[in-house]
């Protein structure tokens, strides 16, 4: 059985920057994996890579095998990849509701995207209090929730998480680790990409390192942990 | 089921039909009342204000007695031709909210709308059956068939000139726009001169009993002549434009086009399809510019390929006035427009020196103004900022 999400030899570029350099990734389902790497690794170009919103040069991205690499988003999205981008990109004039809905795009039933939603505020109480606020509106933690609630309307196979941690008060990121886990025991595959590496390690079954588009290391987060090189640059351990 | 938005928490009760209703009846009516009033109000005022500068502009004219005069009939036709432009930068506006570019050759997409108009009229009273249609259906039917033209043919230009300019230089899709402008007019010109050997259209409005006869209204001192065609110049956008608003705010594919809008790339993200999204904008932003065609063909009467640069840049000044990407800015900007330029022309006669001829003149300098002073608009940009 192939995994859930393989990258082989991936190489993206933006103009004549080289952001990818041949990176292997896998993904087997039901995982947390996480992607560490300080800034300009790669690592979101990774994730907008396994979307669609970068197109690779060279190397190919399946998802259960079928080859999605040169996909586009939406289409990406409708076999099941959820994303939620670096910096939440919330719908700043669409309400917490329509956000959400929007999450939604491709369920047909009113019934259905209710009974989601109302899952969603189960997840994310904050949520249903702010439900007709705009999302510009809401606090920086709230758009984070909002961000990843909306990602998993869609009830993503995998969901590619960009640094959901960033900008956060520590009590915050404590709580947002604690979803993650919780959404991964519901049955959703994750990809974590963080700059609190050892929260993301603590998190994540695997882990892989990305230095300037390549992969220097990749192993079970317990192995990494106690890497020398994994604790002086990422867990600034001396 | 009638409010898609607001039916998830709790049933469709009396009270949320009543919240559909107002939402998306009352308050566009309302809106549209207000913007009305409003800007009637403003220049009445200043035209009374000119009225007491120049109490006689030339000799033996009392500004005070024509201004009293002619007040109705200003605002009357100010209201009309405000709502063609409202209809046409609309088109501006919903285009360069998803895409922020100025489709120049929106201007001859409303051309094209009254030619179509012109011709499903001219057809239906070659073949002799005009009087026997119901005036309702026949309207409707000469402006739907505009509007799906024109929105069909707004499409296609999105997918054969500007598509494959996407992430080009910004000042490359406007020269393209502009070129498509051009290929238009002679196309259109082409094609009216080897079929009709003739490209001034006259809408055949001859044999419609209906059409010609003004309701005369009396206030006061001043007569107001209102032609039917104004009728339903009013009535056919202010239908049209509720149910723009309606599509917009309260159907699933108006979200989509307010989520393309806001952030084009995480829509896609969410499982949109992006390019179905611009061209079902370009579709109904060239619907609206259609339905104004023909509209105005019906209220003015003769068309020619070359009738669509003048109303669009006008509309396009009222987009820019009300607030480029703004669909209410849109509706303000245009009846504004509209009565500054009805009234400029009622008063304008009376000055020395000046005279109807320096309508124009006056209608872009607002633009002007607006460009270096407010360039947001009236009403700021909305539907593309950003937090
Ligand atoms: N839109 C872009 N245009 C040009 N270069 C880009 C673009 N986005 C990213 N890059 C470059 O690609 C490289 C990888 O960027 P990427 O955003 O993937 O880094 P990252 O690992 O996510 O960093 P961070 O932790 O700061 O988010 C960087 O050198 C960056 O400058
Ligand atoms: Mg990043």
């Amino acid at each position: 059985m192939p995994p859930l999400l393989e990258l082989q030899n991936v190489h993206t570029f933006y103009g004549h920057i080289h952001a990818l350099k041949g990176v292997n990734i896998y993904v087997e389902e039901g995982e947390i994996v996480t992607l560490v790497g300080s800034n300009g690794a790669g690592k979101s170009t990774s994730l907008r890579s396994i979307s669609g919103m970068v197109r690779s040069k060279q190397g190919s991205i399946r998802l259960d095998g079928q080859d999605i690499t040169s996909m586009k988003p939406h289409e990406i999205t409708a076999l099941g990849v959820g994303h939620v981008p670096e910096g939440r990109r919330i719908f700043p004039l669409l309400t917490v509701q329509e956000n959400l809905e929007i999450g939604a795009w491709n369920v047909t039933s009113r019934a259905e995207i209710n009974r989601r939603m109302e899952e969603m505020f189960q997840l994310f109480p904050r949520l249903r209090e702010r439900f007709q606020q705009k999302g510009g509106t809401l606090s920086g933690g709230e758009q984070q929730m909002l961000a990843i609630a909306r990602a998993l309307m869609a009830e993503p196979r995998i969901l590619l998480l960009d640094e959901p941690s960033m900008g956060l008060a520590p009590v915050l990121v404590e709580g947002i680790f604690e979803i993650v886990k919780r959404i991964n025991a519901q049955g959703t595959t994750i990809l974590l990409v963080e700059q609190n590496a050892l929260m993301a390690l603590e998190v994540a079954r695997r882990g892989y390192v990305l230095q300037s588009g390549s992969l220097v290391l990749q192993d079970t987060s317990a192995n990494l942990m106690n890497n020398e090189m994994v604790k002086r640059v990422y867990l600034g351990e001396n | 089921m009638l409010d898609a938005g607001r039916s998830s928490l709790g049933s469709v009760s009396a009270r949320s039909v009543l919240g559909w209703v107002y939402r998306f009846i009352l308050f566009p009516i309302g809106q549209m009342l207000v913007f009305i009033v409003g800007a009637a109000l403003v220049l009445t005022l200043l035209s009374y204000l000119l009225a007491l500068l120049f109490p006689e502009p030339r000799p033996n004219i009392s500004l005070m007695t024509q201004v009293n005069r002619q007040l109705p009939g200003m605002i009357v036709s100010g209201i009309t031709i405000g709502f063609v432009y409202a209809m046409i930068a609309l088109g501006y506006t919903l285009v360069y909210g998803v895409l922020k570019f100025i489709n120049f050759a929106h201007s001859e997409i409303f051309m094209f709308g009254s030619v179509v108009g012109f011709e499903v009229m001219q057809r239906l009273a070659e073949g002799g059956n005009l009087p026997g249609w119901s005036p309702v259906l026949l309207v409707a039917f000469v402006v739907l068939a505009a509007m799906l033209a024109s929105g069909l043919l707004a499409v296609l230009i999105e997918r054969v000139a500007y598509r494959p300019l996407r992430g080009a230089p910004r000042l490359v899709p406007l020269i393209s726009a502009i070129g498509v402008s051009f290929f238009m007019i002679d196309v259109v010109r082409a094609f009216q001169a080897i079929t009709r050997n003739d490209f001034n259209l006259t809408y055949p409005l001859n044999n419609l009993e209906w059409i010609r006869n003004p309701v005369k209204l009396a206030i006061g001192e001043a007569t107001v002549n209102i032609r039917p065609t104004q009728f339903i110049v009013v009535l056919g956008a202010v239908v049209t434009l509720i149910a723009l608003n309606y599509f917009v705010n309260g159907t699933k594919l108006g979200r989509g086009i307010r989520a393309v809008s806001q952030d084009m790339a995480t829509a896609g993200l969410m499982g949109i399809n992006v390019n179905r999204m611009i061209s079902l904008t370009f579709f109904v932003g060239g619907a609206f510019g259609g339905a104004a065609g023909a509209l105005f063909g019906m209220n003015v009467g003769t068309v020619t390929p070359f009738v669509g640069f003048i109303p669009g840049i006008k509309a396009f000044t009222a987009a820019v006035l009300g607030g480029i990407g703004n669909i209410t800015g849109a509706l303000l900007g245009g009846l504004t427009l509209g009565l500054i330029e009805s009234f400029l022309n009622g008063l304008l006669v009376y000055f020395p020196v000046l005279g109807q001829r320096y309508t124009d003149v006056f209608a872009f300098s607002v633009l002007i103004l607006i460009l270096i002073f407010r360039p947001s608009g009236l009403l700021g940009e909305r539907v593309d900022e950003k937090v």
